[in-house]
């Protein structure tokens, strides 16, 4: 594989970016796995479609939020890697 | 056989079509098999004995002799189906069985395994899974070792993988016991032994590659043995095929008959007592049990080593993407089948005359699954009445009616009126959610035996030959002790699984993230972190379930701590904390022992920090610092 050594400036960037979109989709997760639950017993009041908001949330809403979470983190990173040229294939 | 491996790995698409193609063919001939005829007993053999006998097969197609390929399955698992197998060595029997019966009996509560058993891939994603592909080594083990100064950092995580992941195993061979005992109607014991063999011949020949291809074939089955019979079962109740969407109006009509019953609980409030009323104890044990099974998912080395597996760190972080999604599939249809099963339960069974109560209530009842305790004699006709007092007025009341967490999933098939057939597909899905478990949870701990222990701290010089020999002999070893173990405990252990989680969170999350994220961090950081953090969860996880009143007595200047009688024992829950979630307590001590320790002990080397700028970036060569100490 051809050795892309990035200069030190470069390395700081990279991980700057790395870091960030780390805390956003933190962020994000730490407010799907807890923040919202914390506000099902008002949630429940609502109902669509037959499902009590609240535990739709947690029974579908958050698993759905988690799967994009993972597709979002994978397609940023690329994106991230790519602009530094530090894709591994 | 390099060619062999080549076509195969060009042609997996072309493979596992095929296979499933061939599985479902082999489903409809059972079927005519049943029409014609045919015992049900033998449909029942047909499925468990060629099931495992096409994982056999594929372990020994996957058989070799090379190191890399034994530990990491050479590093050439596409994204896409290490996802699948990941999804498979995830879903254990618990998953597939029990969680449908959890969430049925706990209603809102339940849905902490929903949660806690998928938002733990997040963390997996952004903090882990592509930073220990790039370190690029065999084991979680040598993680510890390579960033925290070696063998002592080592042979700590190796305590703690090895603690954790057998307590695990052993709740999955149970798993595998009860289907095996109840379709071939063999002891519980001997059951538990057979399931062994399965397991055995699907990892000894071919270690993580052998496992891999296995566990891509046992999704396959176990997703579709799990979705058929609840995809039925909502056409036939509501006219639409999409189970997902539809059990919104069976909840709807479950709350109906939850005022025509006056229970007190209703199925979907969340954070409710028995009465009915806000309990804040029941909303931080919610959140509690959440935050130890995601974290404990990040933490589990079964799953992180199936990330050493992917080619590129790119692939890891889509794998991630995958297996969630794959374990999405499963886990957002479970609380689908609670929900029809309550359905059916509360519009065609409570308030019935006894004569009139459908078929799979007799059915179920003979096996011990289902109890309708009415008559004065019930408890003679339903194992599962004892001790239930019935008015014997003819007519089952909600008080008298009983059902084994089980039974859900298992008695959907019926429910919906669907053949025999299916009933033994759902069989098939079980074993390959317990199988596929339990098989990545043995090579997590024969290779942390085989390669650490033995090749890493006692013999550096041994060859290769040698070192398979050894891994091979261990894993059959330890199989055989957890056979043992879980034969003699019996069944009822299932909350070992919750356990696990608590155990690898507390012991090995602080030290991979900071290992990662945090550069200061030195080796007595990371050894103290390991040692705080476990010692501390083991200490109270033992304390409150074996010695209860005990730690209440003596721990009282911490706060409140209540005394739970629970699986026959008097067991201690610290603030009202239930001890499955002791990780809670573990987790943040390991974090506070590392950044303490960090900040008043010597930083990390020069070397060592290189060694992490090297793994966060995806491209260019590991500079490890191992050479440096």
């Amino acid at each position: 594989m051809a050795e892309k050594q990035l200069t030190g400036e470069q390395q700081v960037a990279y991980w700057h970016k790395t870091r960030n979109l780390m805390w956003v989709i933190l962020a994000a997760w730490f407010f799907f796995s807890f923040v919202i639950h914390f506000f099902a017993p008002q949630m429940n009041n609502v109902r669509i479609l037959g499902f009590p908001l609240g535990y739709y949330m947690a029974a579908q809403g958050s698993l759905i939020a988690f799967v994009l979470m993972c597709v979002w983190n994978a397609k940023a990173q690329d994106r991230i890697d790519n602009e530094f040229g530090v894709q591994d294939e | 056989m390099a060619a062999m491996q080549g076509g195969f790995l060009a042609n997996l698409g072309k493979v596992y079509g095929i296979y499933t193609g061939t599985f479902i063919g082999f489903t409809i001939f059972i079927g005519l098999l049943e029409a014609f005829g045919v015992p049900n007993r033998i449909l029942g053999y047909l499925f468990i004995f060629l099931t495992i006998g096409v994982y056999a097969l594929i372990g020994y197609l996957a058989r070799t002799s090379e190191v890399s390929e034994y530990y990491v399955a050479g590093r050439t698992v596409p994204a896409f189906y290490n996802g699948m197998a990941t999804g498979a060595d995830w879903m254990s029997a618990a998953s597939f069985i029990g969680m449908a019966g959890s969430l049925y009996f706990g209603g809102y509560g339940g849905l902490a395994f929903v949660l806690g058993w998928t938002g733990g891939y997040v963390l997996v994603s952004i903090l882990m899974a592509p930073y220990l592909r790039k370190f690029g080594q065999f084991t979680v083990p040598d993680f510890f070792s390579a960033r925290y100064g070696g063998n002592l950092a080592r042979g700590l995580a190796v305590i703690v993988l090895i603690t954790a992941s057998f307590t695990y195993v052993v709740a999955q061979i149970v798993g595998v016991g009860i289907i095996t005992a109840r379709f071939l109607d063999i002891g519980f014991e001997i059951a538990c032994f057979v399931g062994l063999i399965g397991i055995l011949m699907c990892s000894m020949l071919g270690g993580m590659k052998a496992v891999t291809w296995t566990q891509v074939a046992q999704y396959i089955i176990l997703i579709i043995a799990y979705l058929i019979p609840v995809v039925v079962l909502s056409a036939k109740v509501t006219g639409i095929p999409i189970p997902q969407i539809m059990y919104g109006q069976a909840l709807e009509k479950i709350a109906e008959f939850e005022k025509t019953f006056a229970v007190t609980q209703p199925y979907t409030a969340a954070f409710v007592d028995a009465k009915g009323s806000f309990s804040a104890t029941a909303m931080w044990n919610y959140f509690a049990l959440i935050l130890c099974l995601m974290v404990g998912t990040a933490s589990l080395p079964h799953i992180l080593m199936r990330y050493f597996t992917t080619p590129s760190v790119k692939q890891a972080r889509d794998s991630v993407a995958w297996s969630l999604f794959f374990i999405f599939l499963l886990y957002f249809t479970a609380p689908a089948y609670a929900a029809f099963a309550k359905l059916e339960v509360y519009q065609n069974v409570i308030g019935q005359p006894i004569a009139q109560l459908p078929a799979w209530v007799a059915s179920w009842g003979s096996i011990g699954l289902v109890g309708a305790c009415d008559a004065a004699n019930a408890a003679d006709l339903f194992k599962l009445c004892a001790g239930v007092k019935g008015n014997a007025d003819g007519i089952l009341q909600l008080s008298e009616f009983r059902l084994h967490t089980d039974a859900v999933v298992l008695a959907t098939p019926e429910i919906a009126g669907l053949p025999y057939v299916i009933s033994g597909l759902v069989a098939a899905g079980g074993l390959a959610a317990a199988l596929s478990t339990a098989d990545g949870l043995l090579l997590a701990i024969a290779n942390a035996l085989s390669h650490d222990i033995y090749y890493k701290m006692i013999d550096p010089n041994a060859d290769t030959k040698r070192r398979l020999i050894i891994s091979r002999v261990l894993l059959a070893l330890v199989a055989m002790v957890a056979a043992y173990v879980a034969g003699t405990l019996g069944a009822d252990i299932l909350f070992l699984v919750s356990w696990a989680f608590s155990m690898a969170a507390a012991g090995l999350f602080a030290g991979l993230v900071l290992g990662i994220w945090w550069k200061r961090a030195g080796n007595a950081a990371g050894v103290w972190g390991i040692i705080a953090g476990f010692g501390l969860c083991m200490f109270f996880l033992v304390g409150t379930e074996f010695y209860g009143p005990w730690i209440k007595s003596t721990m009282s200047w911490m706060g409140t701590i209540d005394i739970v009688k629970i699986r026959g024992r008097d067991v201690a829950y610290i603030w009202g904390i239930n001890n499955i979630s002791v990780g809670i307590f573990g987790i943040p001590t390991a974090f506070l022992a590392m950044l303490i320790v960090g900040y008043f002990s010597k930083p990390a080397s020069h070397e060592m920090q290189d060694f992490i700028d090297s793994i966060r970036i995806p491209s260019g060569s590991v500079r490890n610092a191992e050479a440096a100490h």
